[in-house]
């Protein structure tokens, strides 16, 4: 079996071939009975240590075993972003192994050891931090191995440390012509004392950093054997799925359970605060039994606004100034100067994350503790909120955290949502079983948790040289932390600052800037969506300065230098893309360029998209040339990757996506509603990284904001129009 | 109970006659590499080969499939299927990798018809398996790199 099946789960050999088997390849995964007690054991627990005291474990990130394996203990899941190469490849390097020997596999929640750096004493992933946070943490635990290699190969062969090289995996004397593999110490060097300081590389030796390392999970990605929650499976599990109220605010009146205990394969149906849950042996038998359920709704307290009502709503709030986000210079002086004014108003619609694998999670419990699997993006906010659900302390909710099927930040939900439903239905069950619970597409879809809907209002002063004097934004929208455990760090004054990012921060050099924010309250639930605030404050500040350099008659790239003298690094890829794309030259008739730049997550990127619009005014984008600065490439191929993901994402809700809600009602529940980017819409990529010795910044989120911008100025190069409504129409006006 | 034949192996389960394949092959084969994504149609993620001809296992009543060949990703073994999986590895397609089983399994019907499909074929073809990662550059390339590796 190849090792990358094994990474999420466990080190111990509890993964029993499939009941069916066929060329050759092991088909499915089956666990034994015996597995919850086998997992109870994560990565330097005691019992795990007593099973394995040959290996080498210096710290809570790297375990060198005595079959010559290096494995990686991951503290960030892996959900398509790269962390389990991107991790593995910083702790490889500063302990030179060979890269066929690592091995990755998944921590255990526990903060003490764990905890993302950048979030005080709370582990989980998310704002594009995964290695970041990691990159001097990682460096310092591959470097420690090393040192406890090279002093148990010194003591050994009776020669100074100085004088031993470690090379691929190897542990080498070159004088005495020696040589010992990282196995065949391993045992040695768990004897070692650990040393309190160790020497770090320089960048200029590396050897991975910078290279490219082939990510650790392809293969089992790409013959059906990688295990998601989806795919978790013991001999006595049931499947739960729910039936959830129709609208926001909505509760449950009664039900009728008579023709769903029809259903064959239904072991119980009852409420749980979230609706009415069905246990049944699989999948379609639940699905069928929710089906024949009728169920008396209370919806007098659900909210029935439609997404124009709210849009109206926020227009007439943005009349008013809002609470002051950041403010410089006077506003209102300049406009009273101005040669001439210009304004311009953005709308944008609810979004769902609509990973390619639903919510879902299995859950078992056990006396006093219970233990969970899936893809748990944020380990300690889903510990704290299962233990409360069960009455447990947080420590005995143990979280075995899969690959996720996709996250964009659904995964991450502030209350846990899916993960205290499965903990709801464990608990009213009763049952030491198992327990998967499945949301359908439709679940998943409308279960709120979206992008908020947000109204913005733009407007600039010029004076008689085409000189911006002043610059005024107005942002109306529901703040996404407050109520969550980052409000104390990130809601001040009023300002979610994730309301604004982007915005408050705009680093063009105009004399005279106001920015402004209305965070009015809704039922509908919201969270952040790759990229977060940046989603749509890169759209509204990037097209309406376009807007300004068309006015004015400037060319866009050449308005963007003048304003950006202090800022080098937004230059840096400024230039770099405009010159990858060949700006300036001329594409043809109905063909056209835009550009945006835009910084989120410590990270630069710029795009240039290209886009040819037809005679019927139906439209193509055509390329996208990337540049991103996120100081040192750790591994550039999965940077790429993440570029060319992170800007379809965000093609994706500029050309298709939106959820709308119709009294109420989410209007979109699947793919042929809620419509998302395909093959034929996918434009040709090109990923240009600067190159950078500055500390590594995130790339997960860094690649969405600045495509739609660029999309909508191209569009507004060829037809001088731009638009101001999200998504974009099929048919351009 | 129902009989299928899955990779060449016969067998049989106590299911509903309306159940869709996907979950025959998921919850009763324990076949999980076929994957579950939207249930409509709509996103390609559960295609499987019924008498070697790609279809959407979700939709597909278990009754549809009696007495016919199942092949899922787990029962692939055809040198375009080998190609499609060694360009996929070159490439590093996939990134979460919850629709590559789907992408794979069309991916690799499209090379069997077509030996050498330029971009718009692979567009028409694979629009109907969706990546919410986006990893669409990456597939097209490999299908080509592929293409080239079978001649
Ligand atoms: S799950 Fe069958 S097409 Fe989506
Ligand atoms: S790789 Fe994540 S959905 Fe395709």
């Amino acid at each position: 079996m190849p090792q990358s099946e094994l990474i999420n789960l466990s080190r111990r050999n509890f993964l029993k071939a499939g009941v069916v088997s066929g060329t050759g390849l092991t088909l499915g995964i089956y666990f034994g009975s015996s597995l919850a007690e086998e997992l109870t054991s994560g990565p330097g627990h005691a019992s795990a240590e007593l099973a394995n005291q040959a290996q080498l474990e210096p710290n809570a990130f790297v375990r060198i075993g005595t079959d010559n394996s290096v494995t990686i203990i991951a503290k960030h899941i892996e959900f398509g972003q790269g962390t389990h190469t991107g991790l593995p490849t910083i702790v490889a390097e500063e302990l030179d192994a060979a890269w066929d020997q690592i091995k990755v596999e998944s921590a255990p929640a526990d903060a003490s050891r764990y905890n993302n750096l950048h979030w005080g004493p709370y582990q989980g992933t998310g704002g594009s931090s995964a290695i970041a946070n990691s990159y001097e943490q990682l460096r310092n635990a591959g470097a420690t191995a090393r040192a406890m290699l090279i002093n148990a190969a010194a003591k050994l062969w009776e020669v100074s440390p100085e004088s031993i090289l470690i090379q691929q995996g190897v542990v080498l004397h070159k004088e005495s012509n020696r040589s010992l593999k990282f196995g065949e110490l391993a045992e040695l060097a768990s004897k070692e004392k650990i040393p309190e300081k160790v020497t770090l590389k320089s960048p200029n030796d590396y050897v991975y950093i910078g290279k490219q390392a082939a990510r650790t999970d392809t293969a089992s990605k790409s013959n059906g054997t990688a295990i998601f929650t989806q795919d978790i499976q013991f001999p006595d599990m049931l499947t739960a799925v729910v039936a959830h109220p129709p609208r926001f605010g909505a509760k449950l009146k009664s039900f009728d359970a008579t023709n769903a205990k029809k259903v064959a394969g239904v072991k119980d149906i009852f409420a749980i605060p979230s609706g009415v849950a069905v246990l049944a042996k699989n999948f379609w038998s639940a699905k069928k039994a929710r089906d024949a359920l009728e169920i008396q709704w209370d919806e007098s307290n659900s909210f029935t606004k439609s997404s124009q009502d709210i849009l109206n709503e926020y227009k007439t709030l943005a009349k008013k100034p809002g609470a002051t986000a950041y403010s410089n210079g006077s506003v209102d002086e300049a406009f009273k100067q101005a040669n001439e004014t210009i304004s311009a108003s953005y709308e944008f619609p609810f979004l769902a994350h609509a990973t390619m694998e639903p919510m879902n999670c299995v859950i078992q419990l056990n006396n006093d503790s219970c233990e969970l699997w899936y893809g748990s993006q944020t380990q300690s906010g889903d510990q704290f909120a299962v233990a409360q659900t069960l009455g447990l302390a947080p420590e005995k909710v143990k979280i075995n955290t899969l690959f996720a099927g996709g996250s964009f930040g659904r995964r991450a939900n502030p209350t846990g949502d899916y993960v205290v439903e499965a903990a709801n239905i464990a608990k009213a069950s009763k049952l030491s079983t198992p327990i998967k619970l499945v949301w359908t597409r439709e679940d998943d879809t409308l279960a709120g948790y979206y992008r908020p809907l947000n109204y913005h209002e733009l407007k600039a002063a010029v004076d008689a040289t085409g000189t911006i004097t002043a610059w005024q934004h107005r942002i109306v929208g529901q703040s996404i932390l407050t109520g969550t455990a980052f409000e104390e760090m990130l809601v001040k004054d009023g300002i979610d600052s994730t309301s604004v990012e982007g915005a408050a921060n705009l680093p063009y050099s105009i004399p005279n800037m106001h920015v402004d924010l209305h965070s009015p309250t809704l039922p509908v639930p919201i969270q952040w969506w790759r990229s977060v605030g940046h989603t749509h404050t890169a759209l509204s500040t990037e097209v309406f300065l376009d807007e300004i350099a068309h006015k004015v008659g400037k060319d866009p790239v050449e308005l963007r230098r003048e304003l950006l003298k202090k800022h080098p690094r937004h230059l840096g890829v400024l230039n770099l893309a405009a010159e990858k794309a060949n700006w300036g030259s001329s594409l043809g008739k109905n063909r056209g360029r835009g550009i945006a730049v835009h910084k989120s997550f410590n990270s630069y990127v710029a795009e240039v998209a290209e886009v040819t619009v037809n005679e019927n005014r139906t439209f193509s984008v055509d390329k996208v040339t990337i540049a991103v600065d996120c100081g040192i490439a750790i591994n550039p191929d999965v940077i790429r990757a993440q570029m060319e993901g992170g800007m379809g994402y965000g093609l994706c809700a500029t050309l298709s996506s939106a959820i709308t809600l119709k009294d109420g009602y989410v209007e979109q529940s699947n793919f042929n509603g809620y419509q998302v980017l395909r093959m034929n819409q996918m434009p040709e990529v090109e990923v240009h990284i600067v190159e950078s010795n500055e500390n590594p910044t995130g790339v997960g989120e860094p690649g969405t904001p600045p495509i739609a911008p660029a999309v909508i100025n191209a569009i507004a190069a060829v037809t001088g129009k731009f638009h101001h409504t999200m998504p974009l129409p099929n048919k351009l006006a | 109970m129902v009989s299928l034949n899955i990779n060449n192996k016969d067998i049989s389960f106590e299911v509903d006659e309306d159940t869709p394949l996907l979950w025959a092959i998921r919850d009763e084969a324990h076949l999980t590499g076929t994957k579950y994504g939207c249930g409509l149609a709509l996103c390609g993620a559960c295609t499987i080969y019924l008498d070697n001809q790609p279809i959407r296992s979700c939709i597909t009543p278990v009754a549809a499939a009696v007495g016919k060949k199942i092949t899922t990703i787990e029962g692939l073994e055809s040198k375009e299927s080998q190609a499609i999986q060694q360009a996929w590895k070159k490439l590093d397609v996939p990134q979460c990798g919850y629709c590559q089983s789907g992408q794979i399994m069309s991916a690799t019907a499209l090379l069997k018809n077509n030996k050498s499909p330029n971009d718009n074929d692979i567009d028409a073809f694979m629009s109907g398996n969706i990546c919410r990662c986006v990893t669409y550059v990456r597939i097209r390339a490999a299908i080509k790199e592929a293409a080239k590796n079978l001649v």
